[in-house]
């Protein structure tokens, strides 16, 4: 995983609640069997939309998504998270995320700052106003900063501390191999096992 | 202080427990299929890594798959590349799958109840966000990413966040025509789409125990629809005697060890919840979605609803961009919402209970002009014990098309999908835009509400049949 210090980038206001996983990346893109290409999938169906905030020539490059709440409901799918990193947004913030799509954002380097509802109406009314108004996300300090907002947020120190140094999870947990199989050894013999029973 | 149902699972299944860490917990049974498991299997190839527990670990395709000329080779040469990765990584891992044209083959959640696999106090996930399902037998079960599956595959464990504890507690009997899914859509409407984040529900009371396990599986099913990280129900006797016996389940001195364990899983009577919500089951009706989130429903008597009549700014432009999506207009009964299609299946409501149900509906009548209805069985063993009661010939007598097993028009990753502008009653479990074709249009609904709308061609309940019939108008004549 690539590690997340700080990030400083132009804005895509995106005002729409519950953007689902399926309007992020339409299933019949989940077909790819890699982590990349899915730049083109993203917001497909509106993406059709001449208006859509994501095709104004303004808004290229830009790498802070700033979106409604109950962002990333629905499907578990991580190519939602690859489709946006792969179009080159760093950062998305949102007074609310799903669960699962938070997680997946967090195991992909992908930073999901949660900020209050009125935080967020404050930078989209400055990043619709001035399409050049930058955000910086920065984890060091845990804070948002845009011109005229100044806004902290929270997240757990064990996640910022993995995002911080680029970790990667399986080789964390393997460090405590012992413990896995000390565990296994306690385990029911009623538990299940898959192998085909005749 | 008593702990929770979810608390006790956790509990047990604690590898690792360290301050400023997260719990690492041990996964009993991880679920796979072709969609999210391919960069998983890349990651382990790279690192060099093994599938830590291939006896905890099982296979099945059902995203991609067809549903009709299945013994011909996969058209679309992107999900046959798909679904041959997923057969080559379980070869090369020694992972057990139920691949197209094996008996049980099928929608990963209803394989894994059908073959026992699934049990109360079991940690179970896979890489699919209806992984809740499995909650209905008392066990933990999640949906997770890929990284995820990675992890499970790697290490049989995961590290975990913490979560609180939300009772759904449903007092009283359904009335009759009303079922587990117009009572969890009911649920979803009431605490919306994020009700459920950071929680795992716990569905308690006398109309949930009085719910079959089939039932049990479809309300634990849409948790993920009202955000929440899980869904689970205290195991019973119900679901030990739907157990009993299947291929997997414990034999012997184990089945003995077995059900004393699962008797202690039950919340203690004095846990604590982090948040209660009562629900009267006796005022529930059948309960349909108008909008484009499982949240946006409402009873099927109702009408559409006006958005200013949202209070929350959010939430009324939400239901200004459905109506418009939809092709809606605020004020119109929802029983007067023509529909194009039909689609009775899904990890929702695809198994047989819900396929007899709406079989008796359409027996002796017929699907209405101009409607087409797809019915998709859960899993091959859904499909050959519907064959075996007849039902494949009731919905063919009706009109309707009978297929073979998979999320077929769930999610539109195999051919059915809707075309732009078709609107189409659904018993799967999401009503985003373009879920089951570009442009199409979904309510979600009961196999039962399914089967009278195709044969009214409107919204309806089975009960508009009836006063129909009693009538002697023509609507069944069709």
């Amino acid at each position: 995983m690539e590690k997340f210090t700080t990030h400083t980038g132009r804005a895509v206001p995106l005002r729409r609640s519950n953007v689902d996983t399926d309007q992020i990346i339409p299933a019949h893109w989940l077909k790819k069997v890699t982590r990349s290409g899915f730049e083109d999938g993203l917001f497909e169906a509106w993406r059709k939309d001449e208006s859509f905030i994501l095709n104004q020539p303004e808004r290229r490059g830009a790498s802070v998504l700033v979106a409604g709440p109950e962002f990333g409901t629905g499907s578990s799918r991580e190519h939602a998270v690859w489709a946006l990193q792969n179009y080159g947004f760093q950062a998305v913030i949102s007074s609310r995320f799903a669960d699962i799509f938070r997680g997946n954002s967090l195991k992909n380097g992908l930073l999901t700052v949660v900020l209050p509802q009125q935080t967020v109406e404050r930078l989209w009314a400055l990043t619709e106003a001035d399409p050049n108004a930058e955000i910086t996300v920065d984890l060091e300090a845990r804070e948002v900063r845009a011109e005229g907002v100044t806004a902290s947020f929270e997240l757990d120190e064990n996640a910022r501390w993995r995002l911080l140094n680029g970790l990667d999870d399986i080789s964390i947990t393997l460090r405590n191999a012992d413990d896995i199989a000390a565990f296994e050894t306690t385990r029911p013999t009623f538990k299940p096992r898959t192998q085909p029973v005749s | 202080m008593g702990r929770t149902l979810a608390e006790k699972v956790w509990n047990d299944h604690v590898v690792r427990r360290a301050e400023g860490e997260p719990d690492l917990l041990y996964i009993d049974l991880h679920l796979l299929h072709e969609v999210t498991s391919p960069q998983a299997f890349d990651g382990l190839r790279l690192a060099g890594r093994p599938v830590r527990r291939t006896d905890l670990t099982i296979a099945t395709e059902d995203h991609n798959t067809p549903t009709l000329d299945i013994d011909k080779p996969i058209a679309d040469p992107v999900s046959k590349v798909q679904l041959e990765t997923l057969r080559r990584n379980a070869a090369e891992f020694g992972v057990r799958i139920h691949s197209l044209g094996d008996v049980e083959q099928g929608v990963v959640h209803v394989v894994g109840p059908q073959l026992g696999l699934t049990q109360p106090g079991m940690t179970v996930v896979c890489g699919d966000s209806h992984t809740s399902t499995h909650g209905a037998f008392g066990a933990l079960a999640f949906g997770i990413g890929t990284s995820q599956v990675e992890h499970v595959l790697a290490t049989q464990t995961l590290p975990l966040a913490p979560f609180r504890t939300m009772a759904i507690t449903v007092e009283g009997e359904l009335p009759d025509g009303v079922t587990a899914k117009d009572l969890i859509l009911a649920i979803i409407t009431r605490i919306g789409t994020g009700g459920g984040q950071g929680y795992v529900l716990e569905y308690r009371g006398s109309a949930i125990r009085a719910l079959s396990m089939e039932a049990r599986m479809t309300v634990c099913n849409m948790s993920i629809e009202a955000g929440a990280r899980a869904g689970m129900i205290a195991p019973d006797a119900t679901t030990f005697d739907y157990l009993q016996g299947r291929p997997h389940a414990p034999q012997g001195e184990d089945w003995d060890a077995a059900v004393a364990y699962w008797q202690t899983l039950a919340t203690d009577e004095d846990a604590v919840f982090d948040a209660e919500i009562f629900i009267d089951a006796t005022e529930l009706t059948p309960f349909v979605t108008w909008g484009t989130n499982p949240g946006q429903g409402a009873p099927l008597g109702a009408s559409v609803p006006d958005p200013a009549s949202f209070a929350d700014p959010q939430e009324r432009t939400a239901a200004e961009n459905a109506l418009a999506y939809m092709g809606l207009t605020a004020g119109t009964p929802l029983r007067e919402v023509p529909v194009d299609a039909v689609f009775v299946g899904s990890c929702t409501n695809g198994r047989i209970e819900d396929l007899r149900a709406a079989a008796a509906i359409l027996d002796g009548r017929r699907v209405a002009e101009g409607v087409r209805m797809l019915v998709v069985p859960g899993s091959v063993r859904v499909a050959l014990q519907a064959v075996e009661e007849g039902l494949d010939k009731v919905f063919t007598a009706a009109g309707a098309e009978w297929r073979h097993a998979g999320c077929s028009m769930c999610l539109g990753m195999n051919p059915d999908q809707l075309a732009p502008g078709e609107r189409c009653a659904s018993t799967s479990n999401r009503n985003f835009e373009g879920r089951q074709g570009k442009g199409g249009r979904t309510h979600l609904v009961s196999p039962q509400v399914a089967a009278a709308t195709a044969v009214l061609g409107h919204l309806a309940a089975p009960s508009d049949l009836t006063v129909n019939r009693a009538a002697g108008t023509a609507a069944l004549e069709v």
